[in-house]
């Protein structure tokens, strides 16, 4: 996640540089044009498929956060022992968001294996909504 | 930013800052690994809620709406401008650093200007958001949207959403007061008197958090 290298030799300019700060505007926002075109193609022709594109997303995403937190954040630039303190301990994330999903993913297959009911309840469909025909007056659209 | 490192600098013998950064800056970045923590912990309990349901509602279907386009369909486009303000606001909040760097006072005012207005207009976005959806019949405990198999669906994803998004939306709200006084205190000429502008880096650092944390909101409710 977090970059661990501090480039050899670093001086700080007397004039920042703000060339970097428009390239990863330009990444960022090229990131994000990219996550929305492939939900636009998935929502008018269902393809890639949704797991796909899900693990897409994720990469996607934390490359966005590499950006931000590199060179918006300035963390890439400092030393690198500061580094550590900040990406060591983030690595807990990891263990965290495994641990957790596993154990969602594991309880709703319990409970859709010895819970008739609850695993029943999800084959009664909602009615239709109501179209919002008539609208309060100071309710937005 | 840090101050110039001749090569082969001998770190912890004694005499200097290891980390060769300042002392508030330091805490504001632990400061922010504890919120990142935070934050963690609202959205993996929602993939652990996630995970848990048999189904869950599509959020192409709920999030299609934009102001002043009544029910016509389009997904995706209100929050993609509303991820469009706050990386251009986290810009300008960069330009504000950097210029500060360069003891430049009347830039460092215009990008504050600029990365204030980013903010507000977001924060004007998420309203219209809440509202629209308030008015769907959505909030806390109240959920009108279907699973996206069409079975019914718990309160949990709109608890969530409203329970998260208002989180980070309370980040940015107080971002936009923390970038006001940075504001006030430049036009005083307060850091032009302390010959450096490291206060703006600190308030930068937590509003490029804030634009953090919804790359992952983003992601988690609109995208996944």
């Amino acid at each position: 996640m977090a970059h661990i290298e501090t480039p050899p030799g670093h001086v700080a300019e007397a004039h920042f540089d703000t060339k970097p700060i428009w390239r990863t505007f330009w990444i960022l926002l090229g990131i994000t044009m990219v996550e929305l075109l492939l939900a636009t193609i998935h929502l008018k022709t269902g393809f890639p498929p949704k797991y796909v594109l899900n693990g897409v997303y994720l990469i996607l995403t934390c490359a966005k956060a590499f950006y931000i937190i590199a060179e918006f954040m300035h963390l890439r630039h400092e030393i690198k022992n500061m580094i550590m303190t900040i990406a060591v301990p983030a690595l807990l994330f990891v263990w965290f968001i495994i641990a957790f999903l596993w154990d969602g993913n594991s309880y709703r297959e319990l409970r859709n294996r010895y819970d008739r009911h609850h695993a029943e309840q999800n084959l009664i469909k909602a009615p239709p909504r109501e179209e919002p025909a008539a609208k309060k007056p100071g309710q937005p659209d | 930013m840090a101050q110039a490192v001749p090569a082969g600098q001998k770190w912890w013998s004694g005499g200097k800052s290891p980390f060769n950064v300042e002392y508030g800056k330091l805490m504001m970045w632990y400061f922010l690994m504890s919120d990142a923590f935070t934050f963690g912990a609202f959205l993996i309990s929602y993939g652990t809620i996630r995970f848990s349901s048999n189904g869950w509602p599509d959020p192409n279907e709920v999030f299609k709406a934009f102001p002043l386009m009544g029910e016509t369909n389009l997904p995706l486009v209100f929050v993609s401008l509303m991820t469009f303000i706050l990386i251009a606001s986290s810009v300008t909040m960069v330009l504000a650093v950097a210029a500060g760097h360069n003891n430049d006072q009347k830039s460092v005012t215009k990008y504050m200007i600029l990365t204030i207005i980013g903010g507000l207009m977001f924060l004007g976005c998420q309203a219209w958001e809440w509202t629209h959806l308030h008015g769907e019949g959505a909030w806390w405990g109240r959920n009108p949207f279907p699973n996206a198999d069409g079975s019914v669906a718990s309160t949990n994803f709109t608890t969530f959403f409203f329970t998260i998004t208002g989180f980070h939306g309370f980040h940015v709200f107080s971002g936009v007061v923390i970038n006001c006084i940075m504001l006030i205190k430049n036009l005083r000429g307060d850091f032009a008197k302390r010959g450096h502008y490291l206060m703006i880096e600190k308030a930068g650092l937590y509003w490029h958090f804030v634009d953090l944390v919804w790359v992952f909101v983003f992601t988690c409710f609109y995208l996944l």
